[in-house]
């Protein structure tokens, strides 16, 4: 760690503030960003570990053989997953992204360590207040904690503190932008990775205001202080929260996608300019998609449902189909630019498969957009949702989204962060390699699992399925499959935690100068030249043949659930 | 670059493949936005969320003075592991009239007798917490909330025994919160 030379061409750090040069990049790196981005990382691992534990019992309760937990303690670790995982892994591993982006790529300094350390101590302390509360018995609420169900007070209280928190370490992103920008710290415009991160922050600030609108009105309800608020408006608010705070993920995730392509491969988006109008989609749209957890609820009307889920909301998709296919085809261009051009999908059997970083982005992308974001647009639409609304088709689509997708992409980052910015290298790379997969095929099949029995009925949140005495061998195996593919899910998590937890102690060491080890890049053939397709808009015909057979994929499963709509009780 | 900042300028109309998936991406975009209000006039399944204010007291004494009036018979429950409801009344609302269900941890009450083919308005509400209504095996899921009369216009189209499991967390007996409606 020393201060940057003045003569690096990418370190041009002010003078007299403390930061180093990354052996490997070349790029500089504030030491302050880097003390907040190792604690939030390290803390939101911890999460991600309680989280999974949890996962594992409560998928070892829904497999209706093993059948596990009692009945008070499968709810109690349900709502402790849910906000461990949803919450507490995600935020902290967020604001560790959000520090990394407005600092290392903008050559820039963290605006505030005082501000990080209030952000940082606020948020631990209503993590912590919210796990005990829940634990101790006092929070059996669910993660939605829907009104007149009732938790303890300091369960509110923490969940508001957590919220607070994160607002203020997002202040510090904004703050350290600004400063940035007005030191000309760099020249142009940001890279796609600060924009999408940017633009996760806007939507970070909407998503924790409504938190706050629900949570405090909520929290003086509980001390008798106030009236009960209402509670379909609690639903409504609540989902201003808890559906945007997804698309908070949807953007880092994708910003993820777009650095680890580069960083692996070298990959750039082929088209700017569509890549971030589609992040601007995102904060402009989504907040409608909210609207999609109320349509079978009583109190508002077809028109209201209709127009919310209508097309405003698909420009909000459109935006993850515009993602779905600039990152593969900037992988593509990529690929044949090093020279490897044979056949249509000759780019993908060259890639550096062996890279955990490359495997968990390549299954994020395609776990997120073929399994997610086709059960998620269904789901979704005003009709269909009569036969899912509450079924375990519901979590059957977020897993694939929050975890499938976003999760295993922060994993892959961990593979490149840990190393960056613990300057240690990883321990055990041969187990590391295959650890994306088995992540991806636990949490495939669970969703599966989850998926399929919801479409016959099963529900979500249900502690046992055989008291209601009407679910036959076909529903008991679909749990069975949830329960394996939770089962290996949780070993990948494990091996995950395990793998950073003992390079943070055992890593070998990387020094002032020298370079991580390579996890694998693929080499630039002879005769290759970088940036000689940037002019061949027809150079990407993999990713146009994939993603047509994603459409079509789509389209088959939409249409499928309109038939399946069409089969029940006419209703108004 | 995804990791420098830009200093070209990097504006550049869509082109080629790109171009192509965008208008495709478009396109369908534009489909799923218009099957939801070609449904709402061509197809059956339009929950339009008709809903009136009332209080938890008020909706059971609308309920029990239904079941008076309507009560047809007695459902004894045979699952053994749900021995929360050992027994129901049944009431048979007039085809084209207004039926009851209460929700409360953790028992819907009562069960119904329908015809099928007619058309009923089934009146849904909660004296405690939210409940989920889950009509199986059918698979239609509604929402039910406490202070709301959740009107739904049904006409049952298939004969046979139905149960109605609750699908939203309402404490420690959700699993065991089963009802049941009849269609001959
Ligand atoms: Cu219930």
């Amino acid at each position: 760690m020393t201060t940057a030379p003045a003569s690096s061409s990418h370190a041009l750090t002010a003078p007299g503030v403390p930061g180093r040069v990354c052996g490997t990049t070349g790029l500089s790196v504030c030491l302050d960003a880097q003390r907040f981005i190792k604690l939030n990382a390290v803390v939101g691992i911890v999460f991600l570990l309680l989280g999974g534990i949890a996962a594992l019992l409560l998928a070892l309760t829904r497999w209706q053989t093993v059948h596990l937990l009692p009945a008070d303690w499968f709810y109690r670790i349900l709502t402790f997953h849910g906000i461990n995982m949803l919450i507490l892994w995600i935020l902290f591993f967020e604001v560790a992204i959000l520090y990394f982006a407005c600092t290392t790529p903008l050559n820039a300094r963290l605006f505030s360590r005082k501000v990080a350390w209030v952000s940082f101590g606020m948020m631990l302390t209503g993590g912590v207040m919210v796990d005990y509360i829940i634990l101790a018995g006092q929070a059996d609420v669910m993660m939605t904690s829907y009104l007149p169900l009732l938790a303890h007070p300091l369960f509110y209280l923490g969940i508001i503190l957590v919220a607070v928190g994160t607002l203020i370490g997002v202040f510090n992103f904004f703050a350290t932008l600004y400063v940035a920008k007005r030191d000309q710290a760099y020249t142009g415009s940001v890279p796609i990775v600060t924009f999408g991160a940017t633009a996760a922050a806007i939507i970070a600030v909407v998503t924790l205001l409504h938190g706050a609108i629900v949570m405090i009105p909520t929290f003086t309800y509980s001390m008798g202080w106030t009236p009960q608020p209402d509670p379909a408006w609690y639903r409504l608010i609540w989902w201003g929260l808890g559906h945007q705070s997804q698309q908070v993920n949807v953007c880092a995730m994708v910003s993820v996608w777009y650095l680890l392509s580069h960083v692996i491969l070298g990959a750039r988006p082929v088209n700017e300019a569509v890549c971030r109008t589609a992040f601007v989609l995102y904060i402009l749209f989504i907040n409608l998609a909210s609207a999609h957890h109320l349509l079978v609820d009583p109190g508002v009307g077809a028109t209201w449902k209709i127009w919310n889920t209508s097309y405003a909301m698909y420009l909000a998709v459109l935006a993850s189909m515009i993602h779905g296919f600039t990152v593969p085809a900037g992988i593509e261009i990529a690929m044949r630019e090093k020279g490897y051009t044979r056949g249509i999908f000759g780019w993908v059997t060259a890639l550096p498969w062996k890279n955990p970083a490359l495997s968990a982005t390549v299954l994020s992308v395609i776990i997120f957009g073929f399994l997610g974001g086709i059960t998620g647009v269904t789901l979704g639409t005003q009709q269909i949702n009569i036969i899912a609304h509450n079924t375990l088709r519901i979590p059957g689509h977020f897993h694939v989204t929050v975890v499938g997708g976003t999760s295993l992409a922060f994993m892959g980052l961990a593979y490149y962060v840990i190393p960056l910015i613990f300057q240690r290298d990883f321990i055990l790379r041969g187990v590391a390699r295959w650890q994306p997969w088995l992540f991806g095929l636990g949490i495939t099949l669970m969703s599966f699992g989850m998926s399929f029995a919801g479409s016959m009925g099963v529900s979500r949140r249900s502690w046992d399925i055989d008291a209601q005495g009407i679910y036959g061998p076909a529903a008991h195996l679909w749990l069975g499959v949830l329960g394996i593919g939770g089962v290996l899910a949780f070993l990948g998590l494990l091996t995950f935690v395990l793998l950073c937890v003992g390079t943070l102690f055992f890593g070998r060491k990387i020094g002032a100068g020298t370079a991580m080890s390579d996890w694998g890049t693929p080499p630039a053939l002879a005769g290759s030249a970088a940036g000689s397709l940037a002019q061949d808009h027809y150079a990407t015909k993999g990713t146009i043949v994939l993603t047509i057979l994603f459409l079509a994929c789509f389209a088959v499963y939409y249409f499928a659930n309109w038939k399946a709509l069409a089969d029940v009780w006419p209703v108004r | 670059m995804s990791l420098r900042p830009l200093t070209t300028p990097w504006f550049h109309a869509p082109a080629g493949h790109e171009k192509l998936w965008l208008g495709l991406a478009l396109l369908w975009c534009f489909v799923m936005s218009l099957m939801m209000p070609y449904w709402h006039f061509r197809g059956k399944q339009n929950s339009t969320g008709e809903a009136y204010a009332v209080t938890p007291a008020d909706f059971l004494a609308r309920t029990e003075k239904f079941v008076e009036a309507n009560r047809v018979g007695t459902f004894r429950n045979t699952v053994e592991a749900n021995a929360l409801v050992p027994e129901l009344p049944i009431a048979e609302p007039p085809p084209g009239g207004d039926a009851y269900i209460t929700g409360r941890m953790w028992q819907w009450w009562p069960a119904l007798r329908l015809r099928v083919g007619e058309t009923y308005r089934l009146h849904l509400s909660a004296l405690d917490l939210q409940h989920g209504f889950s009509l199986q095996p059918l698979n239609m899921n509604f929402q039910v909330l406490p202070g709301y009369d959740h009107v739904l216009t049904i006409t049952p189209t298939s004969k046979g025994e139905f149960t109605i499991v609750c699908n939203e967390f309402c404490g420690i007996g959700h699993h065991a919160m089963t009802g049941k409606i009849f269609v001959e």
